[in-house]
Order: C-alpha cells, then sequence, then structure tokens
C-alpha cells in the first residue's frame, strides 16, 4: 500500500469529530481545569479553552514555563523567572513563591490534600496545607518530584538516585541508588513502586518494600511522557517508536515481564495520556499523530493524522468524556466522547 | 520545520584559567552594540554587570553517562538548562557557557555529542579559550586543567598582552603552540578582540573543517587572516616567524598526511579502534580524507571517545586529494598511530 488510507480498513477515525484549537502559542503541557481545557504555553501564557471552544489566555510567568501540575482544582507552575505560581479554575492567578535568588523553578508536584513541592537547584521545597514549609537539599540538582500517594512523602529524583523524604519526620531521608541521572519520578497508585525517566534512554524502578531493582530499558530515545492505567495495571511511557506499557498488576510489578508495545509507528511517541476509567490509552507522536488504543487488544482510533509537528500534550477530562491535545505549535483540538 | 544546522542555535564555550579576563570578554560580548541577543549560562552569579535575564546560573554538574565508557562524561546542568532555554526560542539569538577557570572542556563539548535534545536545538559552534599573556606560561607548568584549555581550543585570546615584553609574548605564544598549532590565536589587551572572531565560528561544522592547517603557518608570510583588520594590529608581527619551537612533554598535536588514497574498510575500523582505545588521551581530533574509489571527500571530527563523520562533498578538480589528520591529545602514542595510518592507505 502506497498511500495512507486512514478511513479504510481496520483503522478506525473520529477526526471529523475533533474541534480544531489554533492556540497562537507554543504548547508543552495539557490539563483540565473544572469544565475548561488548560494549555500550559512554553513562556508566559496558559491558554484556557471552554466547552464553545472559546479562548481566554492568561499571563502567569515572565518568561519561560518549566513545569506545570494539575490536580483537577488548579495548575501549579514553575518558571525561569525564578516565581511558582497556580492557577485555578476561574482563571485567577496566584503567586506562592518567589526564589530569593531568582533561580529556575523547574519542579513542581501537588498532593492530594493541598501539599505543595518545587525545587530549585539542589533544594526541594514542601508546603504544607497550613502553610508550613521545609527544605532538603540534595547532593545535586533536582530532575524531578512526586508525592507518594499516602501520607506526606516526597521522593526527589536526582543524579544517581532517588532520596525519599518525609517532610514531617526527623528521619534521615531514605536514600535509593542507582548511578545515572534520574530525572521524572512517579509513585505507582497502589504506593508499591517508584519508577524514574532517567537522562539515558531508560526508566529504572524500585519494589518500595524491599528496594528491589527493576530495569526497564530498551528505549530509543529519551521517556519524557508517563501515565498510570486506570487502577495502576500499566505505566504507559513515551520514547519509543510505539506506546510501552509495563505491567504493574502483580506484587513483583513487571519484574521478568515484557512490556506491552501498542500502535506502532515510523516515529516516537512524544506523549501517552491513559483514560481515567478504562483500559485505553491516548499517544501522541513526533509527527503530529495521535491515536487512541485498547490496552486489551491494540485496536487503534485516529484522533489526529499525522500533520505537522510533535503532539506537547494530552489530557482527559476526569470523567474520561474529554480529550484535550495540542502539539508544540499550539494546534490542537478538543475531543468529545 | 526541519532542523538543519543553520537554525540550531550556536553554542560558545568560553573557558580560561582564573583570571585570564573570561568576565572581561563576556562583558564586551553583552554590551556591544552588534544587534544580538545571548543566552548566557555562567558559573559566578554577580560577575557580570549587565541586567539581562536571561543570565543564567549554573552549577557544573557533570555526569558519567551509563554507557560503560569511563571519559564519557556530560554537563547534567547543561542539558537541562538548554532545554529549558528552548521554551524562549527567538528570544535569543545564540547561547555562551561560561566555564568556570578549572573546568575541563570536554564534558561540556561531549553534551552535544551524546545528548538527542541538546542535538535538535543547539549546535556546539566552538571552544573559546582565554589566556593571560603574564601568568600563562606558569599555569601551562602546574595547572593540568590551562593547559587542557588550550589543548581544546578552536580560538585562543591571549589576553593582557601589555603586561609582557615582546620577548615574552612571543615565548608564551610558542608554548601554546606546542600544545595547539591549530587554534586561531588572537593576541589581546583587555579582550579587545573583533567579536566575529570568537563567536559564530562553525569549528565543530563538518562542513566547515578547512582549517586543519597549523594557524600560524596560514597565518605566516601575507598575513592572510580571514577577519577584520581594523584592530590590534600588532599581532601580526612575528606571526609565524621567529617563534620558537617548543615540545610540551605531555601534551602534543601529531598530524598525518598522505596523497594516496585511504581504504575505507580499514580506516574506519582503525579510527574506531583508535579512539576506543585511546580515547582518554585524545582531546580533539578532525580529518579530511580522500578515500579509494570515491570522488566525495570525507570529514570527521572528535572529542575524546566520541566521533562524527560524514561525506562533505565532491573533491574540486584542482584540489590535490590527499587525507589529512589531526589529534591534539596528551602522551599520544605517535609511532603506534603512524603506524596504523599507514596501514590503511591503499598501495
Amino acid at each position: 500500500m502506497t498511500e495512507f488510507q486512514p478511513e479504510s480498513g481496520s483503522t478506525v477515525s473520529v477526526t471529523n469529530r475533533v474541534r480544531p484549537l489554533a492556540l497562537g502559542i507554543a504548547v508543552t503541557s495539557v490539563h483540565f481545569l473544572g469544565e475548561r481545557a488548560a494549555f500550559v504555553g512554553a513562556e508566559e501564557y496558559v491558554a484556557l479553552v471552554d466547552q464553545q471552544g472559546a479562548i481566554t489566555k492568561v499571563a502567569v510567568h515572565g518568561g519561560g514555563i518549566l513545569c506545570a501540575v494539575a490536580d483537577g482544582k488548579r495548575i501549579v507552575m514553575g518558571g525561569d523567572d525564578g516565581k511558582l505560581v497556580a492557577l485555578d479554575d476561574k482563571g485567577a492567578v496566584t503567586l506562592l513563591a518567589t526564589d530569593p535568588k531568582r533561580r529556575w523553578i523547574d519542579n513542581v508536584a501537588v498532593h492530594p490534600d493541598g501539599a505543595l513541592a518545587w525545587s530549585a537547584g539542589k533544594t526541594a521545597f514542601v508546603r504544607g496545607p497550613k502553610g508550613e514549609e521545609k527544605s532538603l537539599d540534595v547532593a545535586s540538582t533536582v530532575g524531578g518530584l512526586a508525592f507518594a500517594p499516602k501520607g506526606l512523602r516526597l521522593a526527589v529524583a536526582h543524579y544517581n538516585g532517588v532520596t525519599l523524604w518525609f517532610p514531617n519526620m526527623a528521619a534521615k531521608p531514605e536514600f535509593l541508588e542507582w548511578a545515572g541521572s534520574h530525572l521524572a519520578v512517579t509513585f505507582s497508585p497502589d504506593n508499591k513502586f517508584l519508577v524514574t525517566a532517567m537522562h539515558e534512554p531508560s526508566m529504572h524502578g524500585w519494589r518500595l518494600a524491599d528496594n528491589k531493582h527493576m530495569r526497564m530499558s530498551g528505549y530509543p530515545g529519551r521517556v519524557r511522557s508517563m501515565s498510570w492505567s486506570s487502577g495502576g495495571r500499566f505505566l504507559a511511557t513515551s520514547g519509543a517508536d510505539q506506546v510501552i506499557l509495563w505491567p504493574f498488576a502483580g506484587k513483583d510489578g513487571p519484574m521478568g515481564k515484557e512490556p506491552a508495545m501498542l500502535a506502532p509507528m515510523q516515529v516516537r511517541a512524544t506523549a501517552v495520556a491513559c483514560h481515567p476509567a478504562q483500559d485505553i490509552v491516548v499517544v501522541g507522536y513526533a509527527d503530529g499523530t495521535i491515536l487512541m488504543v485498547r490496552i486489551s487488544d491494540g485496536a487503534e482510533i485516529l484522533v489526529r493524522r499525522n500533520i505537522g509537528v510533535a503532539v506537547a500534550g494530552l489530557a482527559w477530562n476526569p470523567k474520561g468524556t474529554q480529550l484535550a491535545f495540542a502539539a508544540e505549535d499550539g494546534d490542537a483540538g478538543l475531543l468529545e466522547l | 520545520m526541519s532542523d538543519t544546522t543553520s537554525q540550531k542555535i550556536p553554542v560558545t564555550v568560553l573557558t580560561g584559567y582564573l583570571g585570564a579576563g573570561k568576565t572581561t570578554l563576556l562583558n564586551r560580548i553583552l554590551s556591544e552594540n552588534h544587534g544580538k541577543k545571548y543566552a548566557v549560562i555562567v558559573n559566578e552569579f554577580g560577575e557580570i554587570g549587565i541586567d539581562n535575564d536571561l543570565i543564567i546560573g549554573a552549577d557544573e554538574e557533570v555526569f558519567e553517562m551509563n554507557n560503560g565508557c569511563v571519559c564519557c562524561t556530560v554537563r547534567g546542568d547543561l542539558v537541562r538548562i538548554l532545554d529549558g532555554l528552548m521554551k524562549r526560542k527567538g528570544k535569543f539569538d545564540a547561547i555562551i557557557v561560561e566555564t568556570t577557570g578549572l573546568a575541563d572542556p570536554a564534558p561540556v563539548a561531549q553534551t552535544f555529542f551524546v545528548d538527542e535534545d541538546v542535538q535538535k536545538h543547539a549546535r556546539l559552534d566552538a571552544v573559546v579559550t582565554v589566556a593571560d599573556a603574564r601568568w600563562l606560561s606558569d599555569r601551562l607548568k602546574d595547572a593540568p586543567e590551562a593547559k587542557n584549555q588550550i589543548a581544546f581550543a578552536d580560538v585562543i585570546v591571549l589576553n593582557k598582552t601589555d603586561l609582557v615584553t615582546p620577548a615574552e609574548l612571543n615565548e608564551v605564544e610558542a608554548r601554546i603552540r606546542a600544545i595547539n598549532p591549530y587554534a586561531r590565536l588572537h593576541r589581546t589587551e583587555r579582550c579587545q578582540v573583533a567579536l566575529a572572531d570568537v563567536l559564530d565560528r562553525g569549528a565543530f561544522d563538518l562542513d566547515r573543517i578547512l582549517d586543519i592547517e597549523p594557524d600560524f603557518l596560514e597565518a605566516g608570510d601575507d598575513h592572510d587572516h580571514d577577519h577584520d583588520h581594523g584592530h590590534d594590529h600588532h599581532h601580526h608581527h612575528d606571526h609565524g616567524h621567529g617563534l620558537k619551537h617548543y615540545h610540551d612533554e605531555d601534551m602534543q598535536s601529531l598530524s598525518l598526511r598522505t596523497d594516496k588514497p585511504l581504504d575505507p574498510n580499514r580506516f574506519m575500523p582503525w579510527l574506531q579502534n583508535l579512539v576506543a582505545s585511546e580515547g582518554q588521551k585524545i582531546l580533539r581530533s578532525k580529518g579530511i580524507l580522500a578515500f579509494h574509489e570515491d570522488d566525495d571527500r570525507y570529514v570527521f571530527q572528535g572529542v575524546h571517545m566520541m566521533l562524527e563523520g560524514d561525506h562533505q562533498r565532491k573533491w574540486k578538480d584542482d584540489e590535490p586529494r590527499e587525507s589529512r589528520l589531526v589529534f591534539i591529545g596528551r602522551e599520544l602514542p605517535e609511532a603506534a598511530i603512524r603506524e596504523g595510518f599507514a596501514g590503511c592507505i591503499v598501495t
């Protein structure tokens, strides 16, 4: 077959049901904020898009936006202006912290109970729900932050390992060692495993009960996007020319198991987002393609054709009835299911 | 949007031993009216007296890569900062990375060979080393970092020439040339060098690997410098003439040349083996190669164990088809290298 014919054969397409959006800003991540989709820009702005497709741009930073996380009610972002800000579902911006040395704030995490964590250089900060603040210096620049799903426990990824810190306890933080530079970090939803995406094209995991190592390697490119499937049964990752899904259902996680590899393409996956309730993952690729993939059998639905530049971000609304996506150049869309 | 070389942001690495004048040069680059905007990655905040929201403080974090290659180190902070800076693409034209006086330039350069994301958006332009005319000779004796920085350089700004006699200046230049005869050298006072001579040099651009003749030979009799002559004329005097020939005991350059074609099936494995086994000693390598029954020039360059190479263009009719290679390094096994190279020549 020489021509790309997505409408024919087995590939189902929903491209005609997508509401296209021209955001006019470079986008780095996508979230939902209440009823609105939120597209975090590379610098200065977040574009909020309501159900009717009306776009509102909100100024959040005086420069590059380096990190962003959302908990449904607010998006917390750090910037190269040394500021940590929150944007809420009403569109109001709150300044949460300013680095006194105007260092870049390049990692952020939010806890379901309202606690916040961010980092500048080698220092990780935690602010509890009542506003009390603590900090921890690690051996090298912080690469990623994540709160454990239970209790106030923060994972701080850095060079040669991850430091696990209970900010409210006097005990010395625990150090999980593994050579190399660790960037993004995530806990499994059942709190049993910790996984990092490394600077090398590889991931590393620990079973927290016994700190047993899990090597999750074989990627052609760096893993920049990770997403837990509903119930934490799989961890979906970008970085290969298909979506890689590591099985975490059993007590051993992916130890000794092969990952599932679905939706192969000629280009790398750049963004992944699992459906909040069903075993479905949506995958964005470097050529702009977006596929919705059923994990059980790999069946694919085309959401966006291979137009333009890499997919920067994907997000489901909490009910899983809407999908928002954006390419790096701000060409975006909303899909109602 | 394609990622051609010209669209990538050029990155200049500015090195030099403590007190040589790096900050003076940096301040000139930032304050001169050249219509360009630079993002600057510095180690000491506050030394630069210019307000610029694109000055970023960095901690030099040298990371080993998990690939079993001991000298394969990268600057982890640089990977992170370049990634962050790319969010502000369009707000600046080029990036300058200032290293501390004690830094080894290799991890910075290797970052551009190893990191896929860095390669996508940025290209290493040149390593510029500022040297103190008065103290460099002493530092070459007692500070291995200073020697590394000279050996690694594409451009050397030999600064503070007003603090030494002409004879002392020739002496220090001869010592530099004993280590690195290939870098462009500019004699300056207060770093008064044309910015075109330090920025946008394309020293790591395979298409521009032309200058693998020793700089002082090219610059010799006809003073045929490729830059503006409106500044600092006295740096031509004695250039190429009357420099004493020194031999540095542990850092040397080695050049190989042949007008007979090379066998690519022998040469490529030899070169790869050489950098794999001796890569810790080899700081820089470059070559223009004429392969047997191949009408294209092949060019390569390397930093320690990392090599990149490609067919460049057709040999011109009036151009001698000769192969030239240059290695700069520490305690290079010269006899073995010459012998290995000779074994790649088609006879």
